[in-house]
């Protein structure tokens, strides 16, 4: 990190310890749950709970200035895993260690107020995520400036495009200087000029961050970004190690398992 | 569990966070209040965008804002003095001040509860004391509150214009515990709204019966006539107090009895602990609920 860092210390400090999680929770099958359904469903003698396995017993230790990979099929538990770390979702046994602020996961979809300008958006992202007043002014119009949104910025968030509220998460997670940068299937979406204007900021954060996690179908990003990775499987810890290992054991698993498929978007 | 070797990591002056199974359903509670109170800024933030949203700061948002209660209390007073029969301008001043006072209840209930249900992906996606979304609520209403202050004062100088009194300041007390308990009943209703989304609609009803069993449409001396039991109800009502108490020192300068202060502030602050407990308790799902 820093050469001032004392010099005795050869171990590099942690980031990230995740020790034996497991998250399981309790979901209704129905979309809105209302008192209404619920007493018809009392009268029936029937529940409509549904436990989810979403993690089991995921043990991984990050160190600073490491960026790690996460790759799996959907639902095994990437997302879940990124909330935990975030302190989002409570672990149901184990525990996760943070050494950092983490950012926010926005990228992961739209922004949150869609009646709110993007500008709005920012500052609330901003002070939501604990920076004070002061700190998410100043970086506001720098975020917004990042963007490349133009005029689009003050306006409400349902006229953006898919691709443009995209841009705008990305760029809160990443300008809020977040010492545990978490980037959720951000190079998914946006053009090919802000796919690269996002590859370079994310490898900038790479070196200022302390850590970094970064969760994608596209493999070829995960081998060019990060340098480690970890492999999740219906919530269980397939393996971890070098991005280039882990990638080929996943496409290989998942191609014996559906023959013909595309690799890379996987 | 092995300890975190601080000598190491004392240089980064890393936050450090740790997330582990709760036993009780609470999180440790003097954390969770000092990342509220710090955070408190986006409570303030939130609040401002939703008026911004429904254009209260604009001029005519404004003037809604006092034509809407000034109109209700004008209907409810054509209503009482078709039914009394008689008009009363103290009778006017009591409603203006009562009606005011509890649309910062009603309204405090009727966002509050679906603060949470209409955060969207702000809950999902970003770590925060989630009990700033009911608060950010209630300063909602509060703000909405706040420019029929001067619509009071302004029949307090035409229907009672002898009446002023240094106690008046007396009032900001009993203002103080319905606030406390809007607090706390907008963190109740948001965590019920959660798990039965239908909540929202029940609400209105609710609360406007609720406002019938309080001193806003009839002064307490007015049902004086009513069968014991009634009244034992009625007293029962927090906002008996509440309402009360406020509008006697603001409207008349007389001092409440004690019991009204006592009541008020014991309804106050234990609505608003248990509201608030029961919204901590049940939160850390609330990710999991709103997909």
């Amino acid at each position: 990190m820093s050469s001032l860092s004392d010099s005795i210390e050869t171990v590099p400090a942690l980031a990230v310890r995740v020790e034996d999680l497991s998250i399981t929770y309790r979901t209704t099958f129905e979309r809105k749950p209302t008192l209404r359904q619920a007493i018809v469903r009392f009268g029936r003698g029937k529940r409509a709970i549904k436990e989810v396995e979403a993690l089991r017993n995921v043990s991984f230790e990050v160190y600073a200035g490491t960026a790690m990979g996460i790759i799996g099929a959907n639902g095994a538990g990437k997302s879940t895993l990124m909330r935990a770390i975030a302190g989002i979702l409570p672990p149901t046994s184990g525990s996760v260690e943070v050494w950092g602020k983490a950012s926010t996961l926005l990228a992961l979809g739209v922004g949150f107020n869609k009646n709110l300008s993007g500008r709005e958006n920012i500052i609330l992202g901003g002070l939501a995520s604990g920076l004070s007043r002061a700190e998410v002014e100043e970086r506001a119009a720098e975020v917004a400036e990042w963007t490349e949104l133009g005029d689009f910025i003050d306006m409400p968030m349902h006229t953006y495009s898919s691709g443009m509220s995209a841009r705008l998460g990305f760029s809160v997670a990443v300008n809020m200087k977040p010492d545990i940068l978490m980037i959720d299937e951000a190079l998914s979406t946006g053009d090919a000029h802000f796919r690269e204007k996002a590859n370079a900021k994310m490898a900038e954060l790479r070196d200022s961050a302390r850590a970094m996690f970064l969760v994608s179908h596209g493999l070829n990003s995960i081998k060019e970004m990060c340098t480690e990775a970890i492999w999740l499987d219906h919530g269980t810890l397939m393996m971890r190690g070098d991005p280039e290992e882990v990638a080929d054991a996943y496409i290989k698993f998942a191609k014996v398992k559906k023959e013909g498929s595309a690799v890379e978007d996987m | 569990m092995t300890a975190p070797s601080r000598g190491r990591d004392q240089q980064f002056e890393p936050v450090y966070h740790y997330y582990g199974p709760h036993r009780v359903g609470l999180p440790p509670l003097v954390p969770y209040f000092r990342e509220l109170w710090h955070r408190r800024g986006f409570a303030a933030e939130m609040s401002k965008a939703t008026m911004r949203g429904a254009n209260t700061t604009t001029f005519f948002g404004q003037a809604w804002l006092i034509l809407n209660p000034l109109l209700l209390a004008g209907v409810y007073y054509l209503l009482v003095t078709i039914i009394r029969g008689r008009h009363e301008p103290s009778l006017f001043l009591h409603l203006t001040l009562g009606l005011f006072a509890f649309n910062l209840v009603g309204t405090s209930i009727n966002t509050g509860a679906t603060s949470v249900t209409n955060s969207g992906r702000l809950l999902i996606n970003i770590a925060f004391p989630r009990l700033l979304m009911p608060l950010a609520a209630v300063r909602t209403a509060f703000y909405r509150f706040l420019p029929t202050v001067p619509v009071y004062f302004f029949f307090h100088i035409i229907f009672a214009p002898r009446e002023w009194h240094p106690r008046m300041i007396l009032s900001l007390y009993f203002l103080g515990t319905l606030i406390l308990f809007s607090m706390g009943l907008a963190a109740f209703f948001a965590t019920l709204q959660v798990y039965f989304r239908d909540t929202s609609n029940f609400l209105p009803y609710f609360v406007r019966i609720w406002m019938y069993l309080s001193p806003v449409l009839w002064l307490p001396e007015m049902i004086l006539h009513l069968p014991q039991w009634i009244h034992t109800l009625i007293k029962i009502n927090p906002l008996y107090s509440m309402l009360g108490g406020y509008a006697e020192l603001l409207q008349e300068g007389k001092i409440p009895p004690l019991y009204m202060w006592i009541t008020s502030l014991a309804w106050g602050v234990g609505v608003a602990a248990i509201g608030f407990l029961f919204f901590i308790s049940r939160e850390r799902e609330f990710a999991v609920r709103l997909n």
